[in-house]
């Protein structure tokens, strides 16, 4: 019965939103006033088609009944990550997660590598995983990192995966290995749920609509995705991942490698001594051996045949031109001892041995470091990877948020996924308003770099519902924008009466009320009463942070720039209300304040209507209602467990 | 690579910064050779500065050595990084080319 009253509130959402949005295209535009009515009718835009993708998550919404008994002998490794969180948190964790009732192995990745974790670990008779040296001056991929890392030296059929301040319970797998009895499965969340927040969750930590109906709802879509914690996942289909990406990226490295070759070589001629007619012998034979590899990628023979070609001729071209250089200095001794003998010493004419030839043309000091362009080239066709720490890089590492990325790959490849909604788990949320805006810029910006990379509408394997489940999530952190816009225009009307709409008629009204109306219902209806007040104050209070997200994200994929990516502290930050954060939200405060006292004496003086100016100070005293969180978040100091 | 010299009463020094490789090695030829024809046959080159050596930056020194010996002088290596000396170690050169701590220490028993 709840199904259908979704539903029929999904279809009249999609019928009013349409006919409101439609007539607002259609006739409602105040061109003179272009700047802020397009802007804003296209917040609006934003706005319908979010709530729609919202109506299409929750239109399949799946209440699982629970897991079927789990298979007795399932290998289980529990993964506790951490990286600079206290000891004793990660103890605390690590220690309820030994204790989880199905025989499993507990590990806890240290990317800290602290010795005295090190210890602990070996007291209690845990595991401890940190990354050794093959990542020394390698990319460490973060958490994402971590987990690879660890994976190549545990060996569990399936991975429980904890953040250091997650305790689970003791019956985690028993509730969720069952699902894993379908062979498609490889992916099973559980909520995040934190147990330091009150009751009135000054900073939204708690995220009952998405551990809740959205996860329900994309698990209905078979698209409920990883989040980082209180997982489990099958260890094959992450292998297989892994492997996939080994192939892909070393194909595509090399043909990068093959296309870029021709110029690679010309730079190097340039460059190199014109006259040197040994040098120019080598490039040829490097460019004899590069055409010959390129045409057998074209005639499809394997990649490493095909590298390992390339590099034992390029490596024989090498050592000719050491032997030349070895044999010229050698002539130039002969000629300097007949000069005279004494100075050369007394042992004679000194003779470069074999193996010195051999280990001056090694990778390392080979006289072809000189050329740069071509040995980058030369590099980059091998299957060794060789600018990773390890082949495989089973868990995505794309973004800084590893999750998404990893269950959008797995489900392309046709594994299926399950949310478990039952709090197996209890979390610590963040306890200052710093704290939270990092850890929310850092989850924005990993969802905006897989968007970015690996758009779920483009990626091939997905079905259309899994491409709009991910896609619902990405197209949601583009809220900032739409904020700004949402700010703006009453700020905008009631100081200078530009009314961004051609007129606030019955038209207007009798469109836009029962929208909003069905629109609140909706929320109300699917998410069962869960308080969804919080999540709606903080997509638009937060705009600055969701704007930051997108802009840094977009200059690090685009152009390689680096996201200032911080870890987020877990522990609390000491000082007082740090009003600074919220400058951008204070400044817009502010002006919708004075917005409202310009509006109103405009309104006294005859300047401006009253249907106008009651509508863009209910929209003002909106606006304030939503940015009011942050108010208590500066000034929150963190909650003890069980206060309330 | 970066080239650079200045007389120093009996000896010139030669300062070679950046990396010695195959495409730098024949313009220190060059560079010493000039030296040399201006004059100069009692040559420092300064390695201070250069991170590097390949095979033909090592013919290239021994090359300098030759031409500087065929003007009746010498050529000395000083400063030599770590890099440039496993080289040295590795081909026996550091029997014919001594490297000394610094430029001044190069002809300074002379």
């Amino acid at each position: 019965m709840a199904r259908f009253w979704t539903r029929l509130m999904v279809v009249l959402t999609l019928i009013l939103g349409v006919n409101y949005i439609g007539w607002r295209w259609a006739a409602s535009l105040n061109w003179d006033a272009w700047w802020i009515a397009v802007p804003l009718v296209a917040a609006e835009t934003y706005s319908l088609i979010d709530v729609l993708l919202f109506g299409m998550t929750v239109w399949r919404l799946k209440e699982r009944t629970g897991a079927p008994p789990a298979r007795p002998d399932a290998t289980v490794d529990v993964f506790v990550t951490t990286y600079n969180e206290p000891l004793e948190m990660v103890m605390n964790t690590a220690l309820a997660a030994a204790r989880i009732r199905h025989p499993h192995s507990t590990w806890i990745l240290d990317d800290g590598d602290r010795p005295e974790l090190r210890r602990l670990a070996a007291d209690h008779g845990l595991g401890y995983v940190t990354r050794g040296e093959d990542w020394a001056n390698k990319p460490r991929h973060a958490k994402a990192g971590n987990l690879n890392n660890a994976l190549m030296v545990t060996e569990g059929e399936f991975l429980l995966i904890l953040d250091a301040d997650q305790v689970p319970e003791p019956d985690i797998l028993e509730k969720t290995l069952g699902y894993f009895n379908n062979r498609k499965v490889a992916l099973v969340q559980t909520p995040q749920y934190f147990t330091n927040v009150p009751d009135d969750d000054p900073l939204g930590s708690q995220a009952p609509l998405f551990y809740g109906p959205i996860q329900q709802g994309k698990d209905g879509w078979n698209a409920a995705y990883f989040c980082g914690s209180n997982a489990v996942l099958r260890r094959e289909a992450l292998m297989e991942l892994g492997l996939l990406g080994y192939v892909q990226e070393t194909e595509k490295s090399i043909r990068r490698a093959l296309a870029a070759s021709k110029k690679a070589i010309r730079q190097a001629r340039k460059a190199a001594d014109a006259d040197s007619p040994l040098v120019g012998d080598m490039l040829d034979e490097v460019e004899a051996a590069i055409g010959q590899a390129d045409s057998q990628l074209a005639a499809g023979q394997s990649l490493s045949e095909l590298t390992y070609e390339v590099q034992r001729k390029v490596d024989a071209a090498v050592r000719a031109l050491v032997q030349a250089d070895v044999r010229a200095l050698q002539a130039d001794l002969e000629e300097i001892a007949a000069m005279d003998l004494a100075a050369v010493g007394d042992t004679g004419v000194k003779v470069i041995t074999d193996e010195a030839v051999q280990r001056l043309s090694a990778r390392e000091w080979s006289p072809l470091g000189a050329m740069e362009s071509v040995q980058a080239v030369l590099d980059a066709l091998s299957v060794e990877r060789a600018g990773e720490a390890q082949p495989l890089m089973p868990l995505a590492t794309i973004s800084v948020t590893e999750d998404m990325a990893t269950a959008m790959r797995m489900h392309a490849r046709g594994w299926q996924s399950v949310y478990h909604h039952e709090i197996l788990a209890y979390g610590l949320a963040p306890e200052d308003i710093g704290t939270m805006m990092t850890q929310r810029l850092r989850w924005a910006q990993g969802t905006m770099q897989v968007l970015l990379r690996e758009n779920p509408l483009t990626q091939r394997g997905l079905k259309w519902g899994q491409r709009l489940m991910y896609f619902s999530t990405m197209w949601s952190y583009l809220s900032g924008f739409a904020a700004i816009v949402y700010f703006a225009a009453p700020v905008i009307y009631l100081l200078l009466g530009i009314l961004p709409v051609a007129s606030l008629s019955t038209d207007f009204f009798i469109r836009f009320i029962p929208f909003m109306v069905v629109n609140q219902v909706l929320f109300a209806v699917a998410g069962h009463g869960i308080p969804t007040w919080r999540g709606q104050q903080y997509s638009l209070a937060l705009f600055p942070t969701w704007i930051k997200a997108c802009t840094t994200a977009a200059r690090n994929v685009w152009f390689g720039r680096p996201l200032g990516f911080a870890v987020t502290p877990k522990d609390r930050q000491e000082g007082g209300p740090r009003w600074s954060l919220i400058r951008p939200q204070i400044t817009v405060a502010v002006l919708l304040v004075v917005a409202a006292v310009v509006g109103s004496v405009r309104l006294a003086t005859g300047l401006a209507e009253p249907v106008g100016t009651l509508v863009n100070v209910a929209w003002v005293v909106f606006d304030l209602l939503v940015l009011s969180v942050l108010y208590k978040a500066v000034r929150y100091r963190g909650h003890a467990p069980g206060e309330n | 690579m970066e080239f650079s010299h200045k007389a120093s009463g009996s000896y010139t020094e030669v300062l070679a910064s950046g990396r010695l490789n195959m495409v730098s090695a024949p313009n220190l030829r060059a560079y010493v050779g000039e030296v040399v024809a201006s004059g100069s046959n009692r040559i420092v080159v300064n390695l201070a500065q250069t991170t590097f050596m390949d095979s033909s930056g090592l013919g290239a020194l021994i090359g300098c050595l030759k031409a500087a010996r065929q003007a009746g002088g010498d050529l000395r290596i000083a400063a030599v990084q770590p890099q440039v000396k496993m080289v040295l170690e590795l081909t026996s050169m550091d029997r014919v080319l001594t490297s000394y701590s610094s430029a001044e220490e190069a002809f300074g028993n002379e």
